[in-house]
């Protein structure tokens, strides 16, 4: 799932400074689990906005709602249309796709992101997420024991490891572990460490922004 | 003899290693490199050691050739991708140097611009399939080359791993480095050479030459720093203690190497000195070691 996290309140309230009538978007996908963008934290984030603008003698009218899933058209059409003209600025609290689909969606319609994005990840405890998967577009883990060497190296390593961990931790933080060490391990538990002695891999990287075309769904929809 | 003739007479190779500044000043490195001149079979030259903002690999090594040192131009894959790596690779030859010691890299952050996007396109495997390319008059993508080099490639090798994982890991790749052709290994700093020597045992039917790593201890301080902070690098605690008792460092640091040079004689092919900065101290420790 993405992980993000609320931007700093400074930061959100100098964005809708200009603004008295505001949506507040949440989305009810990864945010929600991640606790970022949820319902629950639209809910926060409106009375915060609340309370700035009452202590600063200013007026403002928050709106409150969260979109299925803010990065797919059809989620947030009926959420913005129902309330439309109610609000001057959409304030989202989805991931950076879900703040891009709403602008392309409504092209005159300002929207602002209040979140920071940081990437795929996966819970390791209560309130700890790590980065999991940079989708690389040719996923390797079923060679790696499912444990990616792409996104949880810091080098990005496909061949083994740099020498610089240390008690097998990586070089760049004692807080992350070495990813292949991890992936040796896990290897040996697997009875496969002679994965390890494949033919060196260089990774061709691909060209930013993707684009995924499935030409068995658009005939689909064509007919 | 270059380096490529000694390494093929199977004499014990010395080399040396020295790190450009920051900054154009190259006085001082020149001076300390011509100390040693006639006392060693090659010097490296690091590449931004420790990720930390320098005088480049490539020009240092060219001004060694005009000295008539044999370089060994240090790469790593850490700030260029494919395309920037295989032109100086080309750049490099066309300066007159022939010997190229292929590193992944430190990772920006241990270093002095510690924000800056790491590339680490090629790492030290890949890095070495591709000089083997270019060497065979192609590059990566196949193209042909109107005038091709001919390098001679090394890696390195952490024989201090210290974990069973990291020491297993290291192995594999070192024979993955040897695949992809890597003709010599030099090591990190040799210190407890029992463990040492364990490592050997284990490579020993790769027939690889290995030039063990020496470091010159400049004080007690700087041997608890490098156990704290260099992966793979410990120095025991007796030889920790004889530098703090001794009155004179200099000759304890002299002492201490030689007698590691001595021992590495029986265990390897080569030794790699790294002095930082005490260049002038690596002829005694040669002389001591009967070199
Ligand atoms: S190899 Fe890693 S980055 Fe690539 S798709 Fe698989 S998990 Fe994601
Ligand atoms: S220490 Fe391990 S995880 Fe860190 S950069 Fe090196 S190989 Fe990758």
């Amino acid at each position: 799932m993405l992980i993000a996290e609320r931007k700093p309140m400074e930061e959100i309230l100098e964005m809708i400074e200009d603004f008295e009538r505001i949506l507040v978007l949440g989305c009810k996908g990864c945010v929600t689990v991640c606790c970022a963008g949820g319902p629950r934290e639209v809910k926060t984030l409106s009375t915060l906005i609340r309370m700035d603008r009452k202590q600063k003698g200013r007026k403002v009218i928050t709106l409150e709602d969260s979109t299925e899933l803010q990065c797919e058209p059809e989620s947030i059409k009926p959420v913005l249309e129902k309330m439309a003209n109610q609000y001057d600025v959409v304030l989202s609290m989805a991931c950076g796709a879900g703040v891009q689909a709403v602008a392309k969606l409504f092209p005159d319609q300002l929207v602002l992101p209040s979140l920071n994005t940081n990437f795929t990840g996966i819970a390791e405890e209560h309130g700890v997420w790590t980065e999991a998967c940079l989708a690389c577009g040719d996923c390797i883990l079923g060679r790696t024991a499912g444990i990616c060497p792409v996104t949880r190296c810091a080098k990005s390593l496909l061949n083994g490891p740099c020498g610089g961990a240390s008690e097998g931790k990586c070089e760049v933080s004692k807080d992350q572990p070495c990813a292949w060490q991890e992936i040796y391990h896990a290897l040996k538990r697997l009875n496969m460490l002679h994965y390890l002695k494949q033919k060196p891999q260089v990774k061709d990287w691909p060209v930013h922004p993707g684009r995924v075309v499935r030409e068995d769904l658009r005939e689909v929809e064509a007919t | 003899m270059n380096f490529r003739e000694s390494l093929e007479s199977g004499k014990f190779l010395v080399t040396a290693e020295v790190g450009p500044g920051k900054g154009t000043d190259v006085e001082h490195l020149l001076k300390d490199a011509d100390i040693i001149k006639d006392r060693v079979d090659a010097v490296n030259v690091t590449d931004l050691q420790s990720s930390v903002m320098r005088l480049g690999s490539m020009a240092f090594s060219h001004l060694l050739t005009d000295m008539g040192i044999d370089p060994i131009f240090q790469m790593t894959g850490r700030d260029r991708n494919r395309l920037a790596l295989q032109s100086d690779l080309l750049s490099a030859w066309v300066l007159g140097i022939r010997n190229v010691l292929a590193l992944t890299g430190d990772h920006p952050t241990m270093g002095d611009h510690p924000h800056a996007k790491p590339v680490f396109d090629l790492d030290s495997v890949s890095l070495l399939e591709m000089i083997g390319k270019l060497n065979s008059g192609y590059d990566m993508a196949g193209n042909e080359l109107k005038g091709a080099p001919d390098f001679l490639a090394g890696a390195v090798v952490n024989p201090g791993a210290d974990t069973e994982a990291a020491l297993e890991l290291q192995i594999i790749k070192m024979k993955k480095k040897i695949a992809a052709g890597a003709k010599f290994f030099q090591t990190q700093a040799v210190y407890d050479i029992d463990l040492f020597e364990k490592f050997i045992r284990r490579v020993e039917g790769l027939k690889v030459p290995i030039i063990g790593g020496v470091i010159l201890l400049k004080s007690a301080g700087m041997a608890r720093f490098m156990n704290k902070n260099v992966a793979g690098v410990f120095v025991p605690m007796p030889l920790i203690k004889e530098m703090t008792d001794t009155k004179d460092k200099v000759k304890k640091s002299i002492e201490i190497a030689a007698s590691i040079v001595k021992r590495l004689k029986d265990l390897c092919q080569g030794v790699h000195i790294m002095a930082l900065g005490w260049e002038k101290m690596i002829p005694a420790v040669l002389d001591q070691a009967d070199i």
